[in-house]
């Protein structure tokens, strides 16, 4: 049987509460969101906080809404919430083609789109798309409430710009008219981690494309992206010679390992086949060709 | 630390330690033994069980996080001694062979009804695709929750079934 080790608790009813509460505990002070990554870590002892802040009690961080031109998503949005809202998929269809893919209807019910980005696990599914969408953070401690990028954001495996005594409250991603976005991931099973997964965004102006995004998730790739790909894109018509050569790149630029989800050669293989699909299936979003949801 | 919480429609309160998962509260603190316990890596599902209406893994779930809040249990399924049509469909379409996953799998059956009463073979399948079953291979437990679907509200169950 596992268990966490002790440990004490205490339930934030506010931001600016559970903000006092990380700066008065200190270092070894933990906030607790759906608590499917940090308790699975506590079991096996990966984990050991002295105190838990639970911000369950936060739903006015559980917001998706559109605001001064950007979609912005509160740091308590369930990965459900995510999964079903209208104005998400709207606008970026990639967030719930990943949605539908991320673990089950059990974990969505829990798992918060923050405590995803602030886990920063490298096969982490939302961090991917963000990156992808080149979305911004909003971090707040006590005394600052900051906005940093996605590669500011996430500084390696594990570690992100969010400190001790800081909580992310917001993730901001702007609404670009003529862009379109989809997310591909293989699995071994239902409701696993990616063995490899690429997320997409296209913005195309006067049939051209104007600005790309590619996110990569379990391949191994440096703040979940590879910008050369991105970059041999702009100002390339979106066809398939396009995609492919963006698809080489970041197949090129990615450091996959071999692991129990399979050898490096074939994440290296699916990030190059991946980031082609998504790029395909975004541009004709980008288009404006009608589609389906994913699932 | 102190927990109240509603399980089942009652209120309970007991000392517990923080770091008590829900699942061991249910069984050890309130001798709730329909829910399971399995992988304790949040994959199995047997553990599920619903907080404020919506299936949980509550091996995932501290009972400190359950404080305030409302749980109902597989305990919870059965109204006024009648079965509800998701327990019944399992016992009609032999939904189960150790019963093991059993439990959780009635859960999620019964919130997915409540929400989609008619549901298809893949939206049912969706709505388990967070717990496994190593005995029935699935088949059997789609068809215990289309016969629920079937035979909608709950005490419906028992009379179509012993009528001729
Ligand atoms: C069975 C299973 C399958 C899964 N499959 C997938 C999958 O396929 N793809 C995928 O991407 N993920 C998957 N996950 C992970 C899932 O998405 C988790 O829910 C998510 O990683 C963590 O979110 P959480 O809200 O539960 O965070 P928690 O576990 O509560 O927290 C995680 C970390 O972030 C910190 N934190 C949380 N919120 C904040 C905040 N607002 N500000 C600062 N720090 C914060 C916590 O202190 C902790 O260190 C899976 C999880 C499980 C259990
Ligand atoms: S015991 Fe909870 S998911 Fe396995
Ligand atoms: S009936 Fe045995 S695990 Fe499902």
């Amino acid at each position: 049987m596992q268990v966490p080790a002790p440990v004490e608790y205490e339930r934030a009813r506010s931001v600016e509460d559970a903000l006092a509460l990380l700066e008065r505990r200190g270092p070894e002070a933990r906030l607790l969101a759906g608590g499917h990554s940090l308790l699975p870590m506590m079991k096996l002892r990966l984990a050991r906080p002295q105190v838990l802040i639970d911000v369950n009690e936060l739903s006015d961080l559980a917001y998706i809404r559109v605001e001064g031109g950007d979609l912005r998503i509160g740091a308590m949005a369930r990965h459900r919430d995510l999964l079903e809202s209208p104005v998400a998929w709207e606008h970026f269809p990639i967030m719930r083609e990943a949605e539908t893919v991320i673990a089950d209807p059990l974990v969505r019910n829990r798992g918060t789109v923050g405590g995803s980005l602030c886990q920063a696990d490298p096969n982490e599914d939302l961090s991917a798309v963000f990156a992808a969408l080149k979305a911004q953070a909003v971090i707040r401690s006590t005394s600052e409430s900051r906005v940093v990028s996605m590669d500011q954001f996430h500084q390696g495996p594990y570690t992100t710009a969010v400190g001790p005594a800081e909580m992310l409250v917001e993730l901001r991603v702007p609404i670009r008219p003529g862009s379109g976005s989809a997310y591909e991931k293989v699995e071994r099973r239902v409701g696993d981690w990616p063995v490899g997964a690429a997320g997409a965004f296209l913005r195309l102006d006067a049939g051209r494309v104007a600005e790309a995004g590619i996110g990569l998730a379990a391949v191994g790739a440096e703040h979940f992206r590879v910008p050369a790909a991105e970059e041999s894109l702009v100002g390339e018509e979106p066809v398939e010679e396009a995609f492919t050569e963006a698809g080489r790149l970041a197949a090129e630029g990615c450091h996959p390992v071999t692991d129990q989800r399979g050898p490096a050669d074939y994440k290296r293989h699916l990030a190059y086949e991946l980031t082609r699909r998504a790029l395909r299936r975004a541009a004709a979003r980008a288009r404006g060709e009608g589609d389906q949801p994913c699932r | 630390m102190q927990v109240t919480m509603t399980v089942n429609g009652e209120q309970v309160t007991r000392d517990v330690e923080p770091r008590l998962l829900l699942v061991h509260f249910l069984r050890d603190d309130l001798g709730l033994t329909g829910t399971h316990w399995g992988c304790d890596t949040s994959n199995c599902g047997v553990c599920a069980v619903w907080m404020d209406g919506e299936p949980v893994k509550s091996c995932t779930v501290l009972a400190a996080m359950a404080s305030g809040h409302e749980i109902r249990t597989v305990e919870g399924l059965e109204r006024e001694g009648q079965l509800d049509p998701v327990q019944e469909g399992f016992i009609q379409e032999h939904g189960l062979q150790c019963g093991f996953c059993t439990p959780g799998m009635m859960m999620t059956a019964r919130y997915l009804l409540d929400r989609n009463p008619h549901p298809t073979d893949e939206e049912i399948r969706e709505a388990i695709s967070g717990q496994i079953c190593r005995c029935t291979g699935y088949e059997n437990i789609v068809r215990a929750v289309r016969w629920a679907a079937r035979h909608a509200a709950a005490g419906q169950a028992r009379e179509e079934v012993s009528a001729p």
